[in-house]
């Protein structure tokens, strides 16, 4: 069975980032903003934690960098698409195409250096050395916070008042107005909380998996962990086994080609596209599911006059 | 709204015009030091292949101070739109440029053919024309040395290999590692993963944890950056640098680098251009023209491997060695080179077969 542990973990590896974008777009979403900017905010956050790293500054503090990095993308988009009622979809595509490129541009004179810091693994005693799930319990601060962030949103957005109003104002802005709800303030709340994660996301790619940088460093996972959103219903511990499922097939490529099984690197490399397609169509496939789920106002603006 | 436009219009005349003022002026200069264009696929700093083709520029400006001008244009992706930037650099007075990736090769071509005057050197393609030559480096030989010590420091008897395209120049560097290895341990085998891609760190730090997570304790690697050494180190086991001296990246799993030295051959192509004769061959060149070496061997190396690759290296440079000579039998049992015959380089440039050791098939076969 060891011999495919390294499978399992670096199926875990590559499912954490994926969790926190995840969940962040799934907070935006249900809030009613479609934010396609994730890979874009994921960059800027990458390029912000290996810049900490770099000049010395540790890992809590390039984690905090990163979460305010992606928060001030995020913030640029919310100007945008909520006091100024911009497209959505405009908005989110320009974010990410302005965010590769900032990063790509600001970035260079990082190109080619090792991480000097690093999150160290922490593995739980005795748990870490079982089999198959050991992976689980030897990941390092920013996989376990992964853990509980999906717990915690999970029971902040259906066991609370306020993850209630989130729902409300993605559901019917109007009606959620109509109750004294301040739509665009919360709205405005919800996309910040989709950079932070976004942030994070992308300083655990720069400072945790990667330990570089390089442009384009999140390699479209962005756009994974949107479609992760539609994949999991926009519901929480949905996300986290679509992530694992992506994740998991990611390394299958280069696991099955070290294993000498005959297949073409090139059909192996697009595993997790094809993957994402399939999942996509596999879930539209019953449209009242979605229907059922999505947010209603989703990707609509909502003015609120005062 | 109209006056608007008028003031937009005016502006962009503006803008067009100086533009133009630029790149004429750009021309009226360009008779003096002769300008010299690079195109690089990935950034200077990559620490690997590119950062090898920038040391030769430099070494190349260095020599011929005052006499030659360069530009570079780095991380260029191969394909359409590298044809641009080879004419854009074309059409600024670069009377030589060089392209330094395989994939520019038919870009390369394309933008000559509108510049019959100017001189294009592409480098390790295999197409040229009668203002576009190829220049390659043997670095099979390297590869093999770097074999002999893997051979030596393996204790597991698995190599590792993260690859980049499945073309010859990929598959005979596996090939020269293995034999290599091979000389020394004949049990050994090499594992194989491909990225698809020439620089992509992430990937490459992905495929060496793979391949360590299967077993291999000593990697190679046939991309540009130096993700797969960081790699290894951060698991405890050995690596080589590849096109550059890496040994600064991690000091630890670096045994040695299979380096490029490009300089020499570009102060050639630009001497001959300034006396005159503009340079047309296409070569081929190795260890014996000094193209390429073995450096940064690491002190944990074991006094029976430097002696065997010092050995080899000077069979090598002598010409009494070739990494390609019989007897070599392929990963599928049949005898590929027999004894006393050599693969002629056309043949080790259109190679596609594993040599024994080698796991697995190269794609596409």
């Amino acid at each position: 069975m060891d011999r495919f542990d390294p499978l399992i973990a670096s199926g875990i590896a590559a499912a954490i980032p994926l969790v926190f974008a995840a969940l962040g777009e799934l907070v935006a979403e249900r809030a009613g903003v479609l934010n396609l900017g994730v890979e874009g905010m994921m960059l800027v956050g990458a390029l912000a934690a290996f810049a900490t790293v770099a000049v010395g500054g540790g890992v809590t503090l390039a984690l905090g960098a990163a979460m305010l990095a992606g928060i001030a993308a995020a913030a640029a988009f919310a100007v945008l698409t909520l006091t100024l009622q911009a497209n959505q979809v405009a908005a989110g595509l320009a974010l990410t195409i302005l965010g590769t490129g900032v990063s790509a541009f600001l970035g260079r004179g990082y190109v080619g250096f090792r991480a000097p810091a690093t999150f160290e693994d922490l593995p739980v005693p005795a748990l870490s050395g079982l089999p198959v799930i050991g992976p689980l319990f030897s990941l390092n601060v920013l996989g376990y916070a992964a853990i509980a962030m999906l717990a915690l949103t999970a029971w902040f957005l259906f066991h609370t008042r306020a993850g209630l109003a989130l729902r409300a104002v993605g559901e019917s802005p109007a009606v959620a107005h109509a109750l004294g709800l301040r739509v665009t303030r919360i709205r405005y709340a919800a996309v910040l909380f989709g950079g932070a994660m976004a942030g994070v996301a992308g300083c655990y790619y720069a400072v945790a998996q990667f330990k570089m940088w390089q442009e384009g460093l999140t390699a479209g996972n962005g756009w994974i962990a949107l479609a992760l959103v539609v994949f999991a219903a926009w519901r929480p511990w949905r996300t986290a086994l679509g992530a694992l499922l992506f994740g998991g097939v990611t390394g299958l490529g280069l696991y099955l080609q070290a294993a000498g099984v005959h297949v073409s690197p090139f059909v192996l490399g697009s595993l997790p596209y094809l993957a994402t397609i399939v999942a996509l169509v596999a879930v539209s496939a019953s449209p009242q599911l979605l229907r059922r789920h999505a947010p209603a106002a989703l990707g609509k603006p909502y003015f609120e006059g005062d | 709204m109209k006056k608007i436009w008028r003031a937009l219009t005016a502006a962009t005349a503006a803008v067009a015009f100086t533009l133009c003022g630029t790149t004429l002026w750009g021309t009226a200069i360009a008779q003096q030091p002769l300008r010299i264009g690079f195109v690089y696929v990935g950034p200077v700093g990559d620490g690997g292949w590119t950062f090898a083709h920038d040391i030769g520029r430099k070494a190349m400006e260095a020599k011929l101070k005052g006499k030659v001008q360069t530009t570079y244009v780095e991380s260029v992706p191969e394909g359409a739109d590298a044809e641009r930037v080879v004419r854009d650099l074309a059409a600024k007075g670069h009377q030589i440029v060089f392209t330094t990736s395989f994939g520019y090769m038919d870009q390369t071509l394309k933008a000559a053919k509108s510049f019959p005057k100017n001189f294009f050197y592409h480098a390790t393609g295999f197409k040229s024309s009668s203002n576009v030559f190829i220049y390659n480096c043997r670095m099979y030989e390297p590869a093999y040395l770097a074999g002999i010590v893997a051979g030596h420091m393996s204790k597991r008897g698995t190599l590792g290999f993260v690859a980049s395209f499945p073309i010859p120049e990929v598959v005979r560097n596996i090939n020269a590692y293995t034999l290599g290895a091979r000389s020394v341990n004949p049990k050994i085998t090499t594992k194989v993963v491909w990225v698809s891609s020439w620089y992509d760190p992430a990937k490459e730090r992905q495929a060496a944890e793979t391949l360590i997570g299967q077993g291999a304790d000593v990697l190679l690697q046939n991309t540009d950056s130096s993700a797969v050494l960081q790699t290894a180190q951060d698991k405890g086991v050995y690596a080589f640098g590849w096109d550059s001296d890496m040994t600064a990246y991690a000091p630890k799993a670096h045994l040695g680098s299979a380096i490029e030295v490009w300089g020499p051959y570009y102060t050639l192509v630009a001497e001959s251009y300034l006396a005159g004769k503009p340079f047309k061959e296409n070569i081929w060149w190795g260890m014996k023209e000094g193209m390429n070496d073995f450096v940064g061997l690491n002190p944990i190396v074991p006094p029976a491997a430097l002696k065997q690759v010092a050995a080899k290296k000077a069979e090598i440079v002598a010409g009494k060695f070739h990494p390609f000579s019989g007897p070599i039998k392929g990963n599928d049992g049949t005898t590929r080179v027999p004894a006393g015959k050599t693969l002629s380089d056309k043949e080790i440039d259109s190679v596609n077969w594993y040599v024994e050791g080698v796991e697995g098939k190269v794609p596409g076969k």
